[in-house]
């Protein structure tokens, strides 16, 4: 077990692309951190960086209380799994998991053992003498899983591990992933474009946008204190509401009709964004604030109502008891659950 | 899914007639003549035939001559197939480390392919030219006398040399193919698990590459033993004597030079047989394994 420390770490590829711009990043010793970001932002590259995959342009990388820049893969020692499960087409699934056991010079008793119990964890037992080619999506992604786990590593990497699996595999294997990580409690990097793989498995959350880290947090604090419009869009589904007011003798003002009942932030700007979560707004009010619906989105469990508020789009969700319809709708936008950002920089306010 | 098919049988035949044709003109027909020929002794002067039997088979497994050949054959095949697979996958594994280059190192290597077999002896015989040839002076310079044509030794590595030159590109090529069709991930993995570059190659890439590596082996085996020929002949510039010959080349001198066309023919259907048991071993093995996925 070991904490992984990133010092200014970059990365621009030989074309001359910056992938990865300087970030700093602590990862403490036995958590599952979520790389989320949307696809090309740089995630994969930093994780590969980790790994030893991609070499480090500048800055310093630990692994417990070593720099490991210059240290080869195998000598990390980590353990990867990948998205497509890069298993060893031509071996079983017993010397798939056991072949990096066996460079390490684990005896063969040793290396029965551990791929035994690896593969009684993972449900694997009856398939150990099958090839990859003979195995189901998932089962492929427990052989994967297996090859992880027999090793004992320091720190497991996952690039995108379940975005080949159908949804309902997916979910399941999220849960035992998550599951096992915890048991084992090992280290773990988790490399996802998934809002809610991240938002369900992390202990913390690193939220990447065009190789920049926009927010590192725990899944709350993500969610609910959003650094910026980006992490406030890309985290949630729907996402955030986010409009543009403005700031006129104290007052928020959508357009000339649409005044919201809410204190301006306490900042020298004409123009703030005003963010709500769908779900943090109720229907129903005094009238003051009235949505204009256009569109009811029936979701099995609760409801989505598209339209706008003062000319801008909103959404909102309600709960499947609760009657929607279209039209003018009246609704309750509470102070305590209001985000502003700047309108510039996207900055939190 | 739904097959698609023909509602007569006379338009799937029409259309494969030219073809058959083809292959009966040129395959079947000589092939057959030379199973009938091989059971006559043909008059020197080309007066006549009479029919001996399998007497022209029993004389070749007697002969002396033709067992040398053989050995020699075996001998040729052996280390050009093995020198011209090792060299170009050697290359081959050189030049996918360094990706990047491989589109030109490739179509520098493809120049070779495309020069046909006597132009590949031209080019042997001013490497290995007795007076100012490269190789030639190479040897010479290491204490050995070499002289192409004139020694058994000398022609036969002259030989070996330029066949394995002549083949490591379209060896080059396929290997080269087969080790970017490696998933990248894969390596990756095996880049984790394994420090040792040779393991990696040993355990993870050579296995992966056993299907081109076999094909190319059937491939391989063929060209030593029959599309060597044009460079045999200029090699030997078409004066056997005391040089070196493989099976197929001594199809044509006893045929054409010998006018034994008996003999020859009996060569020829041992070679067809050959090949015959090549192929089936071939699609054995295709069958039975070596694929993945
Ligand atoms: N080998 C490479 N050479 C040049 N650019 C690359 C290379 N690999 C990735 N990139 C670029 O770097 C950016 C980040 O890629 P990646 O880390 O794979 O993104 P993600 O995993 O978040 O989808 C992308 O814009 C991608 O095009
Ligand atoms: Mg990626």
């Amino acid at each position: 077990m070991a904490q992984v420390t990133l010092k200014q770490v970059r990365k621009t590829y030989p074309n001359g692309h910056q992938a990865v711009h300087p970030c700093s990043i602590e990862i403490p010793d036995g958590e599952l951190v979520v790389l989320v970001g949307p696809s090309g932002c740089g995630k994969s590259t930093l994780l590969r960086m980790i790994a030893g995959l991609e070499d480090i342009t500048d800055g310093e990388l630990m692994i417990g209380a070593n720099v490991v820049n210059d240290k080869d893969p195998a000598d990390r020692n980590i353990a990867m799994v990948f998205q497509n499960y890069a298993l060893y087409p031509h071996m079983s699934v017993a010397k798939n998991m056991g072949y990096g056991l066996k460079n390490r010079g684990a005896s063969k008793t040793e290396i029965d053992a551990k791929v035994q119990e690896a593969a009684r964890i993972l449900n694997l037992g009856e398939y150990l003498e099958r090839r990859p080619s003979q195995l189901s999506g998932g089962q492929r992604q427990r052989v994967a899983m297996g090859r992880a786990i027999v090793r004992d590593p320091e720190l497991f990497l996952f690039d995108e591990p379940l975005s080949n699996l159908d949804a309902k595999l997916r979910n399941q294997m999220r849960i035992e992933i998550r599951a096992l990580q915890q048991r084992l409690g090992v280290t773990s990097v988790y490399v996802t474009h998934d809002q809610v793989e991240a938002m369900t498995m992390a202990d913390r959350i690193i939220v990447l946008n065009a190789g920049r880290v926009e927010q590192v947090g725990t899944p709350t604090e993500i969610y609910e204190q959003p650094a910026s419009t980006f992490v406030a869009g890309f985290m949630g589904a729907p996402p955030m509401n986010l409009m543009t007011a403005q700031i006129a003798a104290g007052r928020l003002q959508l357009n000339e009709e649409t005044v919201l009942p809410l204190d301006p932030p306490a900042i020298a700007l004409e123009t703030v964004l005003v963010g709500y979560r769908p779900e943090d707004v109720r229907l129903g009010g005094d009238g003051s604030v009235v949505l204009q619906v256009e569109i009811v989105e029936e979701l099995g469990a609760h409801r989505l109502l598209h339209g706008t508020l003062g000319g801008q789009p909103f959404s909102l969700s309600v709960g499947k008891d609760e009657q929607a319809a279209t039209g003018p709708q009246p609704i309750t936008l509470p102070r305590d659950r209001v985000h502003f950002f700047h309108p510039e920089r996207g900055s939190r306010i | 899914m739904k097959r698609a098919g023909f509602t007569t049988v006379w338009l799937p035949v029409a259309l494969l007639l030219p073809q058959l044709m083809i292959i009966a003109i040129f395959f079947y027909w000589p092939a057959a003549w030379a199973v009938q020929s091989s059971f006559y002794l043909q008059d020197p002067f080309g007066f006549g035939s009479t029919f001996v039997g399998v007497e022209n088979y029993t004389d070749l497994m007697t002969n002396i001559e033709y067992a040398k050949v053989a050995r020699f054959t075996l001998i040729y095949t052996a280390l050009v197939t093995f020198f011209s697979l090792a060299l170009a996958l050697l290359l081959a594994v050189k030049a996918d480390a360094v990706i990047k280059g491989a589109k030109s190192y490739r179509t520098l290597l493809m120049w070779v392919y495309a020069i046909a077999p006597p132009v590949a002896g031209f080019l042997g015989l001013m490497f290995f030219d007795q007076r100012n040839g490269p190789l030639t002076e190479m040897f010479q310079f290491f204490g050995w006398d070499f002289r192409l044509g004139a020694d058994y030794n000398s022609t036969a590595t002259a030989m070996v040399i330029v066949a394995v030159w002549k083949q490591i590109p379209v060896n080059f090529i396929f290997f080269l193919s087969g080790l970017q069709s490696i998933p990248k991930s894969v390596r990756e993995a095996a880049l984790i698990d394994n420090r040792s570059a040779s393991g990696r190659f040993w355990d993870v890439t050579f296995p992966l590459l056993a299907p081109t590596a076999f094909f190319l082996l059937i491939i391989n085996i063929t060209y030593a033993l029959f599309d060597t020929f044009g460079i045999i002949d200029t090699l030997v510039r078409s004066e056997p004597g005391n040089n070196p010959v493989t099976l197929v080349y001594k199809v044509f001198v006893d045929g054409f030079r010998g006018n034994d066309l008996g003999g020859s023919s009996a060569q020829s259907v041992i070679l067809m047989i050959l090949v015959l048991a090549l192929t089936v071993f071939q699609f054995r093995l295709i069958e039975r394994r070596i694929h993945y996925t």
